[in-house]
């Protein structure tokens, strides 16, 4: 005690505190600078729309022509916004493996700072539906399961299926299966209508409609199969022709051992 | 050739073979024990659904090859009962083949006339409780027992009242109105044109006024899409284009052919796709059937917007909505 009291008069204590004052400060500042800094410059995003802008020349360009203003074979991209192209490269649809009925999800060519770029590129092109942020898509929160159940019955389920198992269209396109898709492509899709899908407005189905309906496809994914194979969850398809060939083949079996004479 | 008719004879049963254990005690002892085996199987299936449902939670799962995650409380249960029951019929079927008596006996059908003698005795007896009975001494009870007899059956009459009443009009107006507002379903918002982007769709309803209710056969009947294309998209006639508005046309969600929604729209084609009979219509062409069991177009709902810019029907619907039925004009 007594030694603390002889240092707090010593000469240099007083300069000495101000200057440890001075460096403490400083470098706080530094720190929450640093942390609030995190969005880009000017200067940054120029960078990452070249780069954005040199992958697109790479893999987009040869369909979605050198501008992305399209071509006989590819829409143009002009306008699409950023959600789009994070949809359509994000879950692996876009490259286009063939030309097919429909692109359809496989496995992401792209890396996430590359697919930020390519988005980054063509959202500079023209004003589009951004990509939503981790604090748009927080369903949990905002979500409401049974306002999702009613609003994914009147506007999803008659493509999506009824369980969101997905179903067919016309001429082999189908609506894909929902089950495991993540929450920011699901509310992509909604806000920018990809390929078959049509596009629901923010107006007409609100951003937290949205994430209710994102919440109950998260709650129909984690629901447990009570009776085993699922069977698709397509309903009374694979139901009924489980029930006929099996259900119907033992009963057959036990008809004939039934007329059948002992020996 | 003979022209000679001949009669084909009783072929009369065929030989009794008899069976191995008609024959051979140790092939009906063999028959026995598979019998009793068969009956125990089916106490084993009674003990193991007690135990399952006492004994096994109602949320442990567990796994199971080809089925997956199954609910082992249900699993045991159901494995239970079926092995109760169906070993009691399997036994019982092995026995009655095995070791019951098989020999084909023959039962004569009996005349279905009875007997004279039956018939004059069952006419005295009826004859005479009806005179005991009084019924012609006591008018009274007569006539009154002849009035509850004969009104008990008018109530079979009374109840073919509730095959009807008659729909009316019920079936060829829906609630749309001139200047109804589309609102969304769910959720019952009016709708902007602005508020649609092209290549958007809603699901809409007619507004409510104040303390109005909407029933399920309101929706079944009001159901309507709402479509935004690019106005050039069209392709339509004079009439039916000045019934959309910049490019946003509305159709009812109500198939033609069975009544199913239909509201699978693909944007890339702009077809509409009826899920139940995959009837498509083309909704550049005022949804023109294209292909599938659909007869008509869907009814194409006249819209236009009110002085605040919110999407409203011009006109209710210029025909009956949804399939078909015996008093339609068209």
């Amino acid at each position: 005690m007594k030694r603390l009291s002889r240092l707090r008069r010593h000469r240099a204590a007083g300069p000495l505190l101000l200057i440890f004052a001075l460096l403490s400060i400083g470098t706080t500042f530094q720190v929450a600078g640093a942390v609030t800094n995190t969005t880009p410059t000017t200067a940054d995003r120029s960078a990452t729309i070249e780069e954005g802008k040199q992958i697109f020349l790479k893999g987009c360009s040869s369909c979605h022509g050198l501008n992305a203003e399209g071509g006989a074979i590819a829409p143009s991209l002009i306008g699409v916004g950023a959600a789009s192209v994070d949809f359509q490269v994000g879950t692996g649809r876009m490259p286009m493996a063939d030309m097919s009925t429909q692109a359809m999800r496989k496995a992401v060519v792209y890396t996430p700072a590359e697919i930020n770029a390519l988005a980054t590129y063509v959202a500079s092109l023209a004003p589009g539906p951004e990509v939503p942020g981790d604090e748009v898509l927080n369903y949990e929160r905002d979500g409401s399961v049974a306002e999702g159940g009613e609003l994914f019955r009147t506007n999803c389920a008659m493509c999506h299926n009824f369980a969101g198992q997905g179903g067919a269209l016309t001429q082999g396109k189908y609506a894909p299966t929902l089950m495991g898709v993540e929450p920011k492509h699901i509310y992509e899709a909604m806000i920018t209508g990809p390929q078959s899908m049509p596009v629901f407005s923010d107006k007409t189905l609100t951003p937290e409609e949205k994430l209710s309906i994102i919440k109950w496809i998260k709650a129909a994914e984690a629901e447990p199969q009570l009776g085993g194979a699922a069977l698709g969850r397509v309903g009374p398809v694979t139901e009924g022709l489980l029930a006929w060939t099996l259900g119907i083949g033992l009963l057959i079996g036990v008809a004939v051992w039934l007329a059948m004479k002992a020996r | 050739m003979s022209n000679e008719i001949e009669l084909i004879k009783d072929p009369g049963l065929p030989e009794h073979i008899h069976r191995r254990a008609d024959l051979d005690e140790k092939y009906a002892k063999r028959a026995e024990n598979q019998v009793a085996i068969l009956f125990m199987l089916s106490a084993v299936g009674t003990l193991l659904l007690i135990f399952s449902y006492i004994f096994i939670d109602t949320d442990s799962f567990i796994f199971i090859p080809v089925m997956g995650e199954v609910n082992s409380h249900q699993l045991f249960l159901g494995l239970g009962m079926a092995m109760a029951l169906f070993f009691i019929g399997a036994g019982a079927i092995h026995w009655a083949k095995t070791l019951m008596p098989d020999h084909e006996v023959i039962a004569e059908r009996h005349e279905f006339r009875s007997p004279d003698e039956d018939r004059e005795e069952f006419v005295k007896t009826v004859k005479s409780g009806a005179g005991a009975a009084g019924l012609g001494r006591r008018p009274l009870i007569k006539r009154t027992l002849g009035l509850a007899l004969g009104l008990s059956g008018l109530t079979p009459l009374l109840l073919l009242r509730d095959l009807g009443p008659l729909p009316e009009d019920e079936l060829t107006k829906t609630s749309w109105k001139a200047g109804t507002r589309l609102v969304t379903d769910p959720g019952d918002r009016p709708i902007k044109a602005t508020d649609l982007e092209v290549g958007a769709v809603a699901q809409t309803l007619p507004e409510l006024a104040e303390g109005e209710h909407r029933t399920l056969n309101d929706i079944a009947k009001d159901a309507v899409l709402l479509i935004r294309l690019r106005p050039e998209e069209f392709n339509l006639d004079a009439e039916r284009l000045s019934w959309t508005h910049e490019g946003i046309i509305a159709f009812s969600k109500i198939c033609s052919h069975m009544g199913c929604a239909v509201a699978l729209y693909e944007q890339q084609t702009k077809h509409l796709l009826c899920p139940c009979h995959q009837s498509t219509f083309d909704v550049t062409r005022a949804a023109k059937v294209i292909f599938g069991p659909a007869a008509r177009p869907l009814p194409q709902l006249a819209i236009t917007v009110d002085s605040e810019g919110y999407l409203v029907a011009q006109a209710p619907f210029n025909e009956p909505v949804g399939p078909s039925f015996w008093e339609r004009s068209s």
